[in-house]
């Protein structure tokens, strides 16, 4: 049992190291190549959507897949990061001679708003449950496009042209900012306050039992997702020109939602990979399917977003996922090798919470008997 | 004068659409996301009808079968699979089911708009005002058909049974009531009425395209909520209140550009002063 334990934790370091260093490889990778000028206009163009899409998504999941909560209004937050993140670099551009400092600074303020925005709107949000939760989310985003195409000095209808950056040196600081927000989203979520979090998810009612502070969690995760957010819209402003409002639709808070929900919901290497592989695929299919069927992409996005949820979520296909789940057959794969015979009635969703609790419940000697002598099942997780 | 009717039979259609969110969400307690495209799919299904036939009120006729027959195909595809499944996977499904309509509706029809050319019912005078015909149309019609509905839910057995659903699944079950044929007949009854919101609709915006639906649909699902979803007479009220604001924003040139924004901030004001809407019922949620 304790052999088993610390091999699980040994797992989880690597995992945990294992997914920024290979984004940090890559970035290395791509400078020197950018370097070495093998990377034409139409790819660095790619590699910079990639950038933002990953912020977009992982800062995302930490509200759908970790807190549990549906934001239909990221688009919303990107939107002000882009309009106010650019407008401020014009504003302070004068003043301070390096680009790079521009730059960042204002990153810091695209995002410091957006995250005044995510406590202002999550405030009232939060007193509402899941269904009501979506509703203003989506009602905010609609609200912030309204508004900036109505206001003048950000360019009104036009949209708002500021001053962009030579891409090249651009992608490289937007990969950088990808590591340090996956260092800083990986740390939280394995803190304290990480499995607070996941714990309101899972049964709020259990973790408020427990003393956790539900409206103080549920408020600063919304609060860093649109902080997030909001340096995603930065970088993409940065990128764009001119920045305009009706990119920020509803339908882009969908497209951001169906990469963690083909990520998978609570993996933030999953969330990596989804947005990194739609990206290129619509930065392909972009230009292959021109006019009505580019309807097509969306056809296919709708398809596997109906065909995914109901296959991980339908109560009739669970005993095929279970089946199929790499996690089920690596825990029994070592547990075969500890001679223990695996209960296959624990089964717990949660991949993060999956291999402890399977190891926990491990008896440590091996059953007796194979009858039916399997204990109760465990609570299922929170509704 | 003529601002408040607009904003009556606009509220009409509003409230057609808004009963559609609240009666499938009181009864299957699920977000219909989709719901906004059916109307969309009920004004394609006008528009080629009329092309083939040329008599509008088959294509009325047509428009609502189709409409119906498309809510309960959905529901039986993508939601029946899923019952008892989180409301957070039921929803990310209805989003999908959204955009497999657009998607579908843009590959059939192309993304440009097409105009429809309904019959013209002329002006009508009332005293010293003018009013459009298709605007009293729509509050006469709308009306009926919202107090059919109300008596439908409150004196029929099936309307009973519905509400016995909605109250408590479980002991619905118990007492015999075939819940899954329940929220078929809503979905159902709910679709019905979304081809109504798109006949009104095309009546006052002749032009149709993919996205049509989406929103009319998010604005009476916000008309929904103000009311108090779950409950009838809020969706009716949250949607003509949300139609008469929208019509007098518009009306008012120094606002008129921040109308939508208004009418969202109502809808966070609201939930914010009384979370349940209007004339919602409170629910205590059970450990």
């Amino acid at each position: 049992m304790s052999n088993l334990v610390s091999n699980v934790k040994k797992q989880f370091k690597f995992k945990n190291i294992a997914t920024w260093v290979i984004v940090a490889a890559a970035l290395v990778l791509l400078v020197i190549l950018n370097e070495a000028g093998a990377l034409n206009r139409s790819t660095i163009g790619l590699l910079s959507r990639i950038a933002y899409s990953i912020i977009l998504a992982v800062s995302l999941n930490l509200v759908v897949g970790f807190l549990g909560e549906l934001s239909l209004g990221h688009a919303g937050f990107m939107c002000l990061g882009a309009y106010i993140g650019t407008f401020a670099a014009d504003m302070i551009r004068a003043s301070i001679d390096s680009k790079l400092l521009v730059l960042i600074i204002s990153m810091l303020i695209g995002g410091f708003v957006a995250a005044v925005f995510g406590l202002i709107i999550g405030l009232p949000a939060l007193r509402l449950k899941g269904d009501y939760l979506a509703i203003v989310t989506l009602a905010f985003g609609e609200i912030v496009r309204n508004i900036f195409k109505n206001l003048e000095i950000f360019g009104g209808a036009m949209g708002y042209s500021s001053k962009t950056y030579n891409q090249k040196d651009l992608f490289v600081i937007s990969f950088v900012a990808v590591i340090i927000v996956l260092i800083l989203i990986q740390n939280l979520i394995r803190s304290k306050h990480g499995r607070a979090i996941t714990a309101i998810r899972d049964n709020e009612i259990a973790a408020k039992a427990m003393g956790i502070n539900v409206t103080f969690y549920k408020l600063f995760v919304f609060v860093v997702a649109a902080f997030f957010a909001g340096i995603a819209g930065v970088i993409y402003g940065h990128f764009t020109t001119p920045v305009l409002y009706t990119t920020f639709s509803y339908n882009y808070s969908i497209e951001i939602l169906v990469m963690v929900v083909l990520g998978g919901m609570g993996s933030i290497n999953g969330s990596i990979i989804a947005a990194t592989l739609i990206t290129f695929v619509n930065f392909t299919l972009q230009s292959k399917l021109s006019g009505d069927l580019a309807a097509l992409r969306l056809l296919i996005y709708a398809i596997i977003l109906i065909i995914v949820v109901i296959f991980n979520n339908a109560p009739a296909f669970k005993p095929i996922k279970d089946k199929l789940s790499i996690q089920n057959i690596k825990t029994k794969r070592v547990a075969k090798k500890k001679g223990v015979i695996v209960n296959d009635d624990a089964q717990w969703n949660r991949i993060e919470t999956k291999v402890k609790m399977d190891a926990i419940l491990t008896p440590d000697l091996p059953h007796e008997h194979t009858g039916n002598d399997k204990p109760d099942k465990p609570a299922k997780e929170g509704k | 004068m003529s601002t408040i009717m607009d904003g009556l039979s606009l509220g009409a259609i509003y409230a057609l659409i808004a009963l559609g969110y609240t009666m499938v969400y009181g009864i299957a307690k699920m977000l219909n996301f989709a719901h906004g495209d059916i109307i969309m799919v009920g004004a394609y299904t006008i528009l080629t009808i009329l092309q083939l036939s040329g008599n509008p009120y088959v294509a009325i006729a047509v428009s609502i079968v189709v409409c119906t027959i498309a809510g309960i195909v959905i529901e039986r595809l993508a939601y029946k699979p899923l019952r008892g499944a989180s409301p957070l996977a039921v929803l990310i499904t209805a989003i999908g089911v959204s955009f497999l309509l657009q998607a579908i509706a843009q590959l059939i029809f192309g993304s440009k708009s097409q105009t429809i050319s309904l019959p013209d019912f002329g002006k009508i005078h009332i005293g010293s005002f003018e009013f459009n015909a298709s605007t009293i149309i729509t509050l006469v019609v709308g009306g009926v058909i919202m107090a059919a509905l109300t008596i439908f839910v409150k004196k029929t057995n099936t309307g009973r049974a519905m509400q016995a659903v909605s109250e408590d699944k479980g002991a619905a079950l118990l007492m015999g009531v075939n819940v899954n044929r329940i929220i078929m007949i809503t979905f159902a009854i709910g679709s019905a009425l979304a081809a109504f919101a798109s006949l009104f609709y095309l009546m006052q915006i002749p032009s149709i395209t993919p996205t049509l639906g989406s929103m009319p649909g998010i604005k009476a699902f916000t008309a929904a909520v103000i009311g108090g979803i779950g409950s009838i007479p809020g969706a009716m009220l949250g949607g003509v209140l949300l139609g008469l604001i929208e019509k007098i924003c518009l009306s008012i040139p120094a606002i008129s550009p921040y109308t939508t924004a208004i009418e969202f901030s109502l809808l966070i004001v609201i939930l914010l002063v009384k979370p349940i809407g209007l004339l919602g019922k409170k629910i205590r949620e059970k450990v």
